[in-house]
């Protein structure tokens, strides 16, 4: 099945494989147009001050310097996804293979129950709007009126309009949504792993059931564990909804801005397109260099 | 190769039977499984909170929304939210019916493209080696390492020099250009056996032929949870930048606009919610097998 197709000149491989061309190529074409061709865009872009009204013009680096050593809140923005990522992109892999993975022990019927449990939020649209009301600022809000009823506080606490609170409550929010694709991946994954092989590691001397999970369970799901990882480092570089929803635009002191939303004030509030993608490359690129990091290490692991 | 498939689970079927006792003394420790479980039930909860907050605000008088403290349970439900959200809807410009019917040719025709053209596409990378396979199966790849709205902007940019802004064809043709539906499809198809083409081949049939009598029927449980997700994302829009028509519009752009808007008060925004979140759970629930079966080939090799 598999010839090798090298060495074919292009119009004899043309010919050979009409078929499997023209398979591919309605997907292609959308594909290059809408996925590929704005990579490329946003790259030609970022090197212009373009704002739709005239032609874009060309003006160098001056877009990235501007980026880097002037714009403080493009920095904000900066540290606050880096400190999102770094703290729910990790959490939330660990927590979308620890609940696959105590799921997987239940019976059948327990089994699918809880796995609608934890992937309902991921699916649920703009439910998680409902946190708005759990951290409102008055004593209707729960978190409020339980500390206050418990004796804990004495006054409403202003959960999304402090600096100190707005990012803890975004990342609460965030993992409560995160247990999507690659949690489903995990669950599908640990059953298809061979019952025969942990008969044989009992033989061979594993003793608990931590072993089991480090010597057998982990390397056979390693292809659901890399897939997995490309999954909730993207979505956890791509935040922006719930921090326009939950803490507003512009959020107070821009404690809840990440790179998304400064995109959004530049590409949807300003229409300095230019500029905006110019902070569009810089998330590609640190989307992809997280991606690409991360792979070479859990390949390296296995 | 026959022989060998034979043998292999007679062989394995000897060895669980000779370490059926042993399998027995696997040693897990009962602490452990009561804090793993204490856990599984925190999670559990955590996560179900908002949902079950969600539906119980929906069916709750005005009365009882504002209590101190709040309670988790209703007295008297009523169904006054859902007729207030009736009335809100009929006083728009716009019927509801026509919002409906945008959702579902956004849904149906973004389905049917993520399916149709990524499943020719992902036939054809899956078992055929032709010059440029290669290349775009990792482009396919690279492409899952960064969210589209990353480059919406450029996207934008884009759809509007086609003169697809304002249309749905905006919308379904980015979505049709992702490629997480393709990655899943062309996974599962891997592991069709090859011997099946090759029988087709022989008696005559072209790669149309194959993809359209052999490997459609066989990857059906593909095809549904490219159905699911794709079912979800379309669900989910709002239209975002690329539709800004108001008789254009999504139903989740009405349904969310009432509750990030402030028109809706708690009641009739707990009862949207309800009605966002209850239609992709449900259609979750009916595909459960169909979409674990292809999230097990979902992993990523070397």
């Amino acid at each position: 099945m598999m010839v090798s197709s090298r060495k074919l000149p292009f119009r004899a491989a043309l010919k050979r494989y009409r078929n499997q061309y023209l398979l591919v190529a309605p997907f292609a074409i959308v594909f290059f147009l809408f996925t590929v061709l704005p990579v490329l865009a946003a790259i030609g872009l970022s090197f212009t001050s373009f704002n739709m009204t005239s032609a874009p013009s060309f003006v160098g680096l001056v877009n990235y310097v501007t980026l880097i050593v002037e714009d403080d809140v493009f920095l904000t923005a900066l540290k606050n996804t880096l400190v999102f990522a770094l703290l729910t992109g990790p959490l939330s892999y660990i927590m979308c293979f620890l609940f696959a993975w105590l799921i997987n022990e239940l019976p059948r019927i327990p089994r699918a129950l809880m796995t609608l449990v934890f992937y309902a939020p991921s699916i649920s649209g703009n439910v998680y709007l409902v946190w708005k009301l759990i951290f409102s600022s008055d004593t209707y809000g729960w978190a409020n009126a339980w500390l206050m009823k418990l004796g804990i506080t004495r006054e409403a606490i202003l959960w999304l309009t402090t600096e100190a609170y707005i990012m803890p409550i975004l990342i609460v929010v965030q993992l409560w949504m995160s247990l999507g694709v690659s949690f489903l991946s995990f669950i599908a994954g640990l059953q298809t792993v061979d019952k025969a092989m942990y008969e044989a590691g009992a033989v061979e001397g594993i003793k608990n059931r931590w072993q089991e999970l480090w010597y057998i369970t982990l390397p056979a799901m390693k292809p659901q564990l890399m897939f997995g990882a490309v999954m909730q480092i993207t979505s956890s570089f791509a935040v922006s909804q719930i921090s326009l929803d939950l803490v507003g635009f512009p959020s107070v002191n821009y404690a809840g801005h990440t790179i998304m939303t400064h995109l959004h004030d530049y590409g949807n509030l300003r229409y300095e397109m230019g500029y905006a993608c110019t902070i569009a490359v810089v998330l590609f690129l640190i989307m992809l260099f997280c991606n690409i990091l991360v792979q070479k290490l859990l390949r390296k692991l296995g | 190769m026959a022989k060998k498939k034979t043998r292999q689970p007679a062989a394995r079927h000897g060895l669980i039977t000779a370490l059926r006792n042993r399998k027995l003394k696997r040693r897990r420790s009962l602490a452990v499984d009561i804090l793993l479980f204490i856990l599984l039930a925190a999670f559990g909860i955590f996560s179900l909170f908002p949902l079950i907050f969600t539906v119980v605000n929906a069916f709750k008088p005005m009365s009882e929304i504002f209590i101190f403290p709040p309670k988790l349970t209703v007295d008297n439900p009523t169904l006054n939210n859902f007729y207030d959200l009736g009335f809100i809807l009929e006083s728009f410009d716009v019927p509801m019916s026509r919002y409906i019917f945008n959702t579902a040719v956004i849904t149906g025709l973004g389905t049917l493209g993520t399916v149709l053209l990524g499943s020719m596409a992902a036939f054809a990378l899956a078992k055929y080696e032709f010059p440029g396979s290669k290349m775009m199966s990792s482009l396919i790849v690279y492409a899952l390492m960064f969210s589209a709205s990353v480059t919406a902007i450029p996207n934008y940019l884009i759809m509007t020099y086609l003169g697809l802004v304002d249309t749905y064809w905006a919308v379904i043709l980015t979505a049709v250009g992702g490629t997480l539906g393709l990655y899943l499809m062309k996974n599962f198809i891997v592991g069709i056996p090859d011997s099946l083409i090759e029988a087709a081949t022989i008696d005559g049939a072209n790669e149309f032929t194959i993809y359209w009598k052999i490997i459609m029927p066989l990857c059906k449980p593909a095809w549904i949870t490219l159905i699911i997700l794709s079912f979800q994302q379309m669900w989910g829009t709002t239209g975002g930048v690329f539709i800004y028509s108001e008789e254009l519009k999504p139903v989740s752009y009405v349904l969310s606009q009432l509750v990030s808007g402030g028109i809706a008060r708690t009641g009739v925004s707990s009862a949207v919610s309800l009605i966002m979140m209850t239609v992709p759970v449900v259609v979750f629930v009916i595909s459960q097998s169909n979409v674990l079966e292809t999230m097990s080939t979902s992993g990523m090799k070397d």
